[in-house]
């Protein structure tokens, strides 16, 4: 921090903030910093929805037109201050049971084959690492997560599934990440968490924000369903703890 | 409570849309075509908020459980109340018993209607648009019941509107997208130059356009996405966001449709012509 940010019109309603093209912990955290003194010194309540992903945020405004000059300025200013400014953003590590079961872990021998690590070293290597949401987007509650070893990379498969089941733990890239809810997808299969990540029946209906860090752990088949009848109660215990930013 | 008799191809519930949640990844929603939805409202002297049905291609056949005032608006469908013509615009009062039915296809493809003090589905994270994974019922069916609360008199301080026609028009105004400065002369005298028309592939979350520009390899990082955000494909296909588009997305977001061109195109169908004019 400060990093050169660019500051561009997005139609009439939205405004587009752009760090350096970099995928950075450092740029994410600027990013949310921002986000923070934004939302809570700077614009009015409730008339802005802020999107960050990567590195860009993107401030949509309700229903006005925007003066894209003066507020351009305006944002200039605000993004200055926040040097002068210690703010904290509370963030949290989410743990994730995942079972990598060959039911639901439908890709892994072939994963395990293409990328030369047996089974049990692509599940502790997937495990081992902690992840950092760098954005939500693409479905409710569908993360883009940061952080995958080198090792675990691999190409989405080359023919998308027309059908990817809620929970599907995925591989693609330099991306894993959770399958929300049933769609189609090309991400490489390695197993399912059973724990909804986005639930609008929750008072908060998104377990993670952009910023959180996220962590998976194996659990055993009998675990898994015990989660999944869990969540048709409503009952399942989620794992979040704070972290020190 | 109204009560589907018969379904027609797609009809649901929509507000103004859920907002608040977008960086959690849940689309806007609410109704494609906003101006219908703004003046069948008004005409009700209903609330901003206020839910409608919007009925795509094919329309339901109704009947209304209690007495209402309603308003059709958007594309129209030869709809009948109890087998006399209605006309868009119009206020008219609905007694118990009424059925309100849809026939061919005219103008536009959503049709919108507006019932005095709004439809009164559920709110699920601020808002009754219907939209998958958020509320329970994506789409009503054969014997689903629409709940309202009863009017029995309203005397409207304009009981008819003349609108424009804005279905017939094909140019979508648009400004410039965050990406805008990547297209070439060559691309930018294809965008502005030539006719579009309207893909298949056209749904409430994305219009495809046939024709395609020269493609580019750009990469670009996920970053936030908009109704009415024109998504430029590496192989030269132009896709246009819509009210579920999803929230984030890939693509370089060449252009941005004004919120009118946003309810022209969601009048388009497929084969329909469509230009971009650059605000």
């Amino acid at each position: 921090m400060p990093y050169p940010i660019s500051i561009r019109p997005f139609g009439i309603h939205a405004v587009l903030v752009e760090w350096p093209n970099e995928v950075e912990e450092g740029i994410l955290n600027d990013i949310l910093h921002f986000k923070h003194y934004l939302v809570n010194e700077c614009l009015p309540k409730g008339q802005w929805e802020l999107v960050p992903a990567y590195n860009s945020l993107t401030l949509i405004q309700l229903s006005e037109t925007i003066d894209f000059k003066k507020f351009s300025n305006k944002l200039n200013t605000w993004y200055n201050d926040i040097k002068e400014l210690n703010i904290r953003v509370q963030r949290y590590l989410c743990k994730l049971p995942v079972c990598y079961d060959l039911d639901f872990g439908i890709d892994l021998n072939e994963v395990s084959e293409k990328l030369g690590l047996s089974v049990d070293e692509i599940i502790k290597q997937h495990t081992e690492h902690i992840y950092r949401v760098y954005g939500i987007g693409f479905l409710p509650g569908f993360m883009y997560l940061g952080g995958l070893p080198k090792s675990l990379e691999i190409p989405r498969r080359a023919e998308p599934r027309l059908n990817v089941v809620a929970g599907a733990v995925g591989l693609a890239s330099k991306q894993t990440g959770v399958y929300p809810q049933d769609s189609p997808g090309g991400w490489n299969i390695i197993g399912n968490c059973a724990v909804p990540i986005f639930s609008p029946k929750r008072e908060v209906p998104c377990l993670v924000n952009v910023g959180d860090q996220v962590q998976f752990h194996a659990i055993s088949r009998a675990e898994h369903d015990l989660h999944v009848i869990e969540g048709q109660v409503g009952i399942y215990k989620i794992e979040k703890t704070p972290i020190n930013a | 409570m109204l009560k589907i008799l018969k379904s027609g191809f797609y009809t649901t519930v929509q507000d103004k849309g859920r907002f608040g949640f977008r960086d959690k990844g849940v689309p806007v929603a609410g109704a494609m075509d906003n101006i219908a939805l703004e003046r069948a409202n008004r005409l009700l002297e209903n609330e901003d908020e206020a839910a409608v049905l919007e009925i795509t291609m094919t329309g339901p056949t109704i009947v209304f459980e209690e007495s209402t005032y309603i308003v059709l608006s958007g594309a129209t469908m030869s709809a009948t109340l109890n087998n006399k013509p209605v006309l868009n615009y119009k206020i008219y009062k609905i007694e118990s018993g009424d059925i309100l039915s849809y026939g061919r296809l005219e103008h536009g493809i959503r049709s919108y209607l507006a019932i005095k003090y709004g439809f009164e589905t559920n709110v699920v994270l601020n808002s009754r648009s219907f939209s998958k994974a958020i509320t329970k019922i994506v789409c009503l069916k054969n014997n689903y019941e629409v709940p309202y609360t009863s009017c029995e008199s309203f005397d409207p301080k304009i009981s008819e509107l003349k609108v424009d026609d804005y279905y017939n028009e094909e140019v979508l105004g648009v400004a410039k997208g965050p990406e805008f400065e990547m297209l070439t002369d060559k691309q930018l005298e294809k965008v502005f130059g030539s006719d579009f028309t309207v893909s298949k592939d056209n749904n409430r979350m994305a219009y495809q356009l046939n024709e395609k520009i020269d493609g580019h390899n750009k990469s670009m990082l996920t970053s936030a996405t908009l109704p009415g955000t024109v998504q430029f494909t590496p192989n030269g296909k132009l896709i246009i966001l819509m009210k579920d588009g999803q929230t984030t997305g890939g693509y370089p977001r060449i252009l941005q449709l004004t919120d009118k061109a946003i309810s022209i195109l969601a009048q388009k169908r497929a084969g329909e012509n469509v230009s971009f004019k650059l605000l």
